[in-house]
């Protein structure tokens, strides 16, 4: 993996989120959420000054990163796409969604397109099942996705600024 | 209800907020400051009222007219028909799909005529940031009962005598479980709320800690009376912000009014709840596994004995129960374990939540007597299969359940019952399949799921699940042989039995049910490399029936990758090697002359 430096600001918020929990080894998971929401993701540099700070060993913190599919290891794009796995998704073929978003954006789930604007990720049951196949860009929630709009809902973003009207919810 | 002539509730579950209904809150408030009638009119952004299908819902209040799919644009319809002129609004009311007639209220929907809401009783009634609305529907009136008129034990013989069931999926009587805990002595005891609901496509415990936070804490707050512990954690999903943030609301007012913290209702027992955050493993869900997860450890099962009621959270006597389970409680000890244990069947009491979905009528969350039939689950509350297929399966338990055929569909729903026909109760997931489903790669699916979330401890597990999903790879792409069926039983068996934790012991429960009830299914793609339901795509082929095909030019237009050629009003052609089968070209010809085979 290519090193990357943390800026002095980095550092400091992790310090300070670490010092927010005592810097106590129990709270790890705390730690690690808080850090995620700043800084977006936990790449190694940032998983070794945990480790420092909370006083145990890189390989723990490192453990429990891989561990939970939450925490990430490479940032996400600009506008993260996530395509619910659920079973009532799956049933009402969010399959067919998800290959149509690898097709047009040309990324596998995991993956960040190369100009960092879209990535691709699954989840499991966003609790809508109501609106079955679901997708989420950010925040936002798509129901009743058909793979043939699937090109309308990226192009909505590649523009920089998604409009607010088209809500196909 | 208040002083209010009119409430309108406007549910804000997850499902309706993705599509809108802040929007419409918004709208309704905005014309009623307009019109002059806030004094009249409140209105309410409620939880969940299960009728997740027909999503956003209004329910007006006091002569419960529910309007479905409702747009910020109807607001206006509503205010001056329905409030103004007493007249509803007849196109936004909802029609039976069997009959086509409209149904006017809710007592009137099949949807909500065999439910009965117990866990659920509050959710879209009340607006779940008010303790005050909770305590006005006889809210916080079971703990004043408990800690001023009876003792711990007996809060726990009302318990045992209720017959209450764990409904995290275990079954384990939670009377029986509570007392395991009051005995095993200990300075420091903690009780655990389980909110990890790892089951892809359930939205139980979501729903219910959304719609009505305070009947957790109150039951929390009573286990922890019962079994001497001070401290209570709630273990939830990061991925439910809702959820957390309406618990987190709750927890403050409940501190507020003295029902939290020390010495409640003068009582002299003390008693706090705290969050604490999973990160996505289905497997926290596991009460060993999710009290290492709190401990800010991986989450990884270990061997029971000893059970956390003994030695749980940092070693101490732990008390872990689910959401639902917890939901039950207050009901209980108001209305008394006689009355409960008189709904349900003789070893299973109560209700049971479940998320129904799939390829059904009315998706959403319902609650029905134990000893249900699936039939009356499916058809009358569900309003039966979409489209008008034919209903091939129902999978309960998740990723640890089985699937159940037609002749099951009679079987009342109980914890023996469903273990007795192959599957389990689950936390309450329940996903319909129709004949468009195929079984292999339904069991595919949930397998990618279990080689995903297995915590990789044990090897029957970690490697034999993988082992099981490469097999039914295998056969879903028509590459399998007559004898991987053999190999999928017996390594089911194995994971079975050498498995650790419940994940491992159960996870090949969707093989083994899908090979006994639809092995013919299997034999198909090995051995014609034919998928009957026309799902496996490596097995369909899709090409142009000459004598049939106009020359339109409508899929030349619509496939995305160019694989269809031919001019036009002459016959077209698809290449195999670029085809991608999306099936756009058989969903768009209008005249049939695409055969798929
Ligand atoms: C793999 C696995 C996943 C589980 N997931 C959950 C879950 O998401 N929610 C839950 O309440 N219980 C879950 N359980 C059951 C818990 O271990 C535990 O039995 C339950 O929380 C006890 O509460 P109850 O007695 O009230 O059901 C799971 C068990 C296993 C083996
Ligand atoms: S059975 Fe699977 S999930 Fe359970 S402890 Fe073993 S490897 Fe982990
Ligand atoms: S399965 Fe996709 S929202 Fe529930």
């Amino acid at each position: 993996m290519s090193r990357i430096k943390l800026s002095d600001s980095a550092v400091e918020t992790i310090k300070e989120v670490c010092m927010s929990f005592g810097n106590q080894e129990g709270e790890l998971i705390n730690v690690l959420h808080q850090v995620q929401d700043k800084l977006g993701y936990l790449p190694a540099e940032v998983q070794e000054l945990v480790a420092q700070e909370l006083n145990m060993s890189v390989a723990k913190v490192y453990g429990v990163v891989t561990f939970y599919s939450y925490f990430t290891m490479i940032p996400k794009g600009e506008f993260p796409i996530s395509i619910c796995m659920g079973t009532a998704c799956y049933v009402r073929g969010a399959e067919q969604v998800l290959s149509e978003f690898k097709r047009q954006l040309k990324v596998e789930v995991g993956q960040t397109t190369p100009d960092g604007k879209f990535s691709l990720s699954c989840l499991r049951c966003v609790g809508t099942c109501g609106l079955s196949p679901v997708i989420m860009v950010g925040e936002k929630v798509y129901g009743r996705v058909s793979p043939q709009q699937v090109k309308q809902i990226i192009a909505e973003y590649q523009e920089g600024c998604p409009s607010h009207e088209a809500k196909s919810a | 209800m208040s002083e209010y002539n009119f409430q309108i509730l406007v549910c804000g579950g997850t499902g309706c907020k993705a599509s809108e209904s802040e929007e419409i809150r918004s709208s309704f408030v905005n014309l009623l400051n307009e019109y002059g009638l806030e004094e009249e009119v409140q209105v309410v952004l409620t939880d969940c009222f299960g009728f997740c299908e027909k999503g956003p819902i209004v329910k007006m209040m006091p002569d419960k007219t529910v309007y479905v799919r409702v747009k910020p644009s109807d607001a206006d319809e509503i205010i001056k028909e329905h409030i103004v002129k007493g007249n509803q609004v007849e196109r936004l009311l909802y029609r039976d799909p069997v009959t086509g007639t409209v149904v006017r209220d809710r007592q009137h929907m099949e949807f909500y005529k065999k439910q009965i809401r117990i866990a659920l009783r509050n959710c879209g009634f009340i607006n779940p940031e008010e303790i005050d609305e909770y305590i006005a529907h006889d809210g916080y009136m079971a703990l004043g009962t408990c800690l001023t008129e009876m003792k711990p034990m007996e809060v726990i013989e009302q318990i045992k005598k209720s017959g209450l069931r764990g409904r995290g999926g275990g079954g384990f009587p939670t009377g029986l479980k509570w007392e395991i805990t009051a005995k095993v002595p200990g300075d420091q005891k903690y009780v655990v709320c389980n909110v990890d609901e790892g089951d892809p496509g359930a939205f139980m415990d979501r729903s219910i800690l959304e719609g009505d936070p305070h009947t957790v804490i109150e039951a929390m707050i009573i286990n922890g009376y019962c079994t001497g512990a001070s401290k209570g954690l709630v273990y939830i999903r990061a991925e439910y912000p809702l959820a957390i943030s309406r618990l987190k609301i709750a927890l403050a007012q409940a501190r507020a009014y003295g029902l939290l913290g020390d010495d409640i209702l003068g009582s002299g027992f003390n008693f706090d709840i705290e969050i604490r955050y999973g990160a996505g493993a289905f497997v926290c869900g596991e009460e060993t596994a999710l009290i290492h997860s709190m401990e800010g450890c991986r989450g990884e099962p270990t061997f029971k004995p000893p059970f956390p009621s003994v030695s749980g959270y940092l070693g101490k006597p732990t008390n872990v129960n689910n959401v639902e389970t917890y939901a039950n409680i207050p009901v209980i000890i108001n209305k008394g374990a006689d009355w409960f244990a008189s709904i349900g069947t003789e070893k299973s009491k109560g209700t049971k939540v479940f998320a129904l979905a799939g390829k059904i009528n009315n998706v959403g969350l319902i609650e029905v007597p134990l000893g249900t039939t699936l039939r009356e689950v499916i058809y009358d509350i569900g309003g039966g299969i979409r489209g008008g297929k034919k209903f091939k399966a129902v999978q309960t338990g998740g990723p640890s359940g089985g699937m159940l055929t037609a002749e099951f569909l009679d079987t009342p729903i109980d914890y023996d019952n469903l273990l007795a026909a192959g599957s389990m109760m689950g936390s309450g997931g329940m996903i319909v399949m129709d004949e468009d489903d195929c079984m292999v790669a339904i069991a595919k699916f949930y397998l990618g799921f279990t080689v995903e979330e297995s915590c990789g401890k044990c090897a029957p597990c970690r490697i034999g699940n993988k082992r099981l999903h490469e097999i039914l790879e295998r056969i879903t792409d028509g590459k399998g042989e007559i004898q991987d069926l053999d190999r999928l039983f017996m390594l089911s068996n194995v994971i079975k039995d050498a498995s650790l934790c419940g994940l491992g012991q159960t996870s090949p429960n969707p093989v083994l049910s899908s090979l006994k009830y639809f092995r013919q299914e299997y034999e198909a793609h090995v051995k014609a490399s034919h998928c009957p339901a026309g799902q496996c795509k490596a097995l369909v082929r899709y090409e142009v029936i000459e004598d049939k095909c106009t020359g339109c030019t409508l899929c030349f237009r619509n496939c995305p990758v160019g694989a269809i050629t031919g001019e036009k009003r002459e016959v077209h052609f698809i290449d195999q090697s670029l085809c991608i089968k999306c099936g756009v070209c058989f969903e768009k010809c209008k005249f049939g002359a695409i055969l798929v085979s």
